[in-house]
């Protein structure tokens, strides 16, 4: 035990001198690209960080998950292969399992269960006493010839000592799951506490159990084969008069821990949301107080972000949008960012997008960046309307306007692209503009026969 | 000058939020006369019972019930009072909810100075004040399936369906336009924007389709 600590702690590793990579592959191997690329691949397999025990993704202590993770494999695989092992070697692998455990320290903590259980000379003198007994115990079954205990049993001596070490150690957290686990046993040795009820199970269970194994043990010289069974169950049902309330909280409590783990997760989520996007805000705002443009900026787009996550259920990313509305409050987005004007969208009706509509999307897009860069005007409304014959894009604002007569240049370049964007892929595009009342770009583009199938309001 | 002559209309603010409500009492305070303020749906009722004020400034939110709940409770004794709904909620549940409560019209709070007097003004004489994003839901919701299997037979099929006129009055309001504006792209009167918004008001508190609260249920969630 005590030698595994320290292996698992600084003594050990640090002596050696860590393969580097320059050192790997070893020179046997370097001419070879084959197996160069292979450990390449291996190496470049899981998270890339060191390894570490997953408190989030638990059934027990998280290893199966940590190592999971670590090498990037699915932890149900590694949770399988881990019960095959175990099935196969006779349990050996369960003392391995709780090593991993003490030794391996939580992802987030800095020091293992196993470095604090160094100084807990308590826990030690209790371990080392339950393996003791245990010996005992399982010495005196190999007397009595009890096959099935000394196959399995003595692998599960240094289980004993630590769980013992863990459970002692664990953090808050990790105890309170190991507590629910253990808490019958902690009542039946005579701990605080011993309900009403417990006495009873516990003399039908010793009945039952020493019937039962008495019945065992007598049996197996007799040739009669019904009195082994009988024994049999006996003894199973003395264990589950013994322990079956104790596994239905089990069950309940898991269920309950995980939904109480979900919650908690939502709860950091909000909470890191808020942190994240509004008070973020709260402090530029305030450091920015004196530039009311860029305060009115962020405050309108920490309002946008914080309403369509209330409201819509959606987090914006940065990723495509998928349907016309979504497309639409992107460029909203995107301009009011990039050119501080606010953008008024209203949609009607929403559907998926295809290649004309993204085409119109991005003559939309088009109009509403030349409107915030020329027109001078305070606001932007964009209006969107999904029709089942055509979708409508109206881009206005109500700036200073232009004579479509006698249009400069680079209005004229605008014109010609958003025509020919449009034009293109069937679609078309009106420019009404007069000189001190603004402008307006009016974009129609015809649905495809298959989106105009999935109707109005169908989203992907 | 015309305004000037008429009494200022008399407004009750109900609003949870104290710094809200003083915000709104000091930027409206001389286009509009605040009568009294309330912060709650039960003070707000007995407050609006004693005053009777020309327009009720009520947020859709409120803890106790909501704005639906103030309408309906005063609408009972006092059908004369009228409710601009104001808020900071996009969610088309809340909006058709109180305008099929009753409401006038309904505005964000993101509505300058100048246009909340204004809408205060029109509501106390008995216009509808649309917001563009109302329009946007009207039209939508009006929009939704109206040839689906599941449209109730109604009583009056007129109130289900919008003309073509006021579909694109609202389109307009949709985009920004001001009811002056409207009238002259439309080359009608404001008074003929103004009774066809009216009359849109009026199909979505009437019209039984059973899509308009149905729509606005599965805007939330979706």
């Amino acid at each position: 035990m005590a030698g595994m600590r320290e292996a698992g702690d600084d003594g050990g590793v640090h002596q050696q001198t860590e393969p580097t990579e320059q050192a790997w592959p070893p020179h046997g191997f370097r001419g070879s690209p084959h197996w160069h690329r292979r450990a390449e691949r291996w190496r470049n397999r899981g998270n890339g960080e060191p390894l570490r025990r997953d408190p989030e993704d638990r059934l027990a202590g998280g290893v199966a998950a940590g190592i999971a993770a670590w090498r990037g494999f699915s932890p149900t695989t590694v949770r399988i292969v881990f019960v095959v092992i175990t099935l196969v070697s006779q349990g050996w692998t369960i003392p391995f399992y709780l090593g991993g455990w003490l030794l391996i320290p939580a992802r987030g903590a800095e020091a293992s269960i196993g470095s604090r259980a160094r100084h807990d000379s308590r826990g030690i003198a209790l371990a080392i006493a339950l393996a003791s007994l245990m010996c005992v115990v399982l010495g005196l079954a190999s007397v009595l010839n009890a096959g099935l205990i000394n196959t399995y049993g003595w692998q599960q001596v240094p289980s004993v000592v630590l769980l013992v070490l863990i459970w002692r150690n664990a953090s808050d957290s990790e105890q309170a799951v190991m507590r629910h686990l253990v808490e019958p046993l902690e009542s039946l040795s005579g701990g605080q506490g011993v309900r009403r009820g417990l006495g009873w199970r516990l003399v039908a269970a010793v009945a039952l159990l020493g019937a039962g194994f008495g019945w065992l043990l007598t049996s197996h010289e007799s040739v009669a084969l019904l009195r082994p069974l009988a024994g049999v169950i006996l003894v199973t049902a003395g264990i589950v008069v013994l322990l079956g309330p104790w596994w239905l909280r089990i069950a309940r409590d898991l269920v309950l821990e995980r939904s109480a783990r979900a919650r908690a997760e939502e709860r950091a989520d909000i909470s890191a949301r808020v942190h994240d996007s509004v008070l973020q805000t709260l402090a530029l705002i305030q450091r920015r107080a004196d530039d009311p443009q860029q305060v009115v900026q962020l405050a309108r787009a920490q309002e946008r972000e914080l309403r369509s996550w209330l409201f819509e259920g959606r987090t914006l990313g940065d990723g495509d949008a998928t349907t016309v509305g979504e497309g639409v409050r992107q460029i909203q987005r995107d301009v009011e960012a990039r050119h501080g004007v606010p953008v008024e969208v209203v949609t009607v009706g929403d559907c998926a997008l295809d290649d004309d509509l993204n085409a119109l999307l991005a003559a939309a897009r088009e109009a509403t960046v030349n409107a915030a860069k020329w027109s001078g005007a305070g606001v932007i409304s964009v209006y969107a309307e999904v029709e089942p014959k055509q979708v409508e894009v109206a881009v206005r604002d109500r700036g200073k306007g232009f004579d479509p007569d006698a249009v400069p240049d680079d209005r004229k370049g605008l014109a010609q692209s958003v025509h020919g964007r449009m034009s293109r892929h069937g679609g078309s595009a009106t420019v009404q503009s007069a000189v001190g009342e603004g402008t307006k770009v009016t974009l129609t583009m015809p649905r495809s026969a298959a989106s105009a199938e999935a109707k109005g309001g169908s989203r992907r | 000058m015309n305004t000037q002559a008429r009494a200022l209309p008399r407004v009750v603010l109900v609003d949870d939020h104290g710094l809200f409500r003083s915000g709104v009492r000091a930027e409206i305070g001389r286009q509009v006369e605040v009568v009294g303020e309330a912060d709650d749906v039960g003070p707000a009722i007995e407050v609006i019972d004693q005053l009777l004020p020309d327009v009720v400034l009520l947020d859709v939110h409120l803890p106790g019930g909501g704005g639906q709940a103030v309408i309906s409770a005063v609408k009972k004794e006092h059908p004369e009072v009228r409710f601009l709904a104001l808020s900071a909620s996009d969610a088309p549940e809340d909006v058709i909810g109180v305008i099929r409560a009753g409401a006038r019209g309904y505005v964000t709070k993101t509505i300058s100075t100048a246009d909340l007097a204004d809408a205060i003004q029109r509501v106390a004489d008995g216009d509808a004040v649309f917001s563009h994003r109302l329009a946007g839901f009207v039209l939508d919701a009006f929009a939704a399936s109206p040839s689906a299997a599941d449209v109730k037979p109604s009583f009056d099929p007129e109130l289900d369906q919008l003309t073509s006129r006021e579909r694109e009055v609202l389109r307009l309001i949709a985009q920004g336009y001001t009811y002056k504006e409207i009238a002259r792209e439309l080359y009608i009167s404001v008074k003929t924007v103004e009774s066809h918004v009216s009359s849109v008001l009026r199909k979505l508190q009437l019209s039984s389709r059973h899509q308009l609260t149905r729509w606005a249920a599965e805007r939330r969630l979706t």
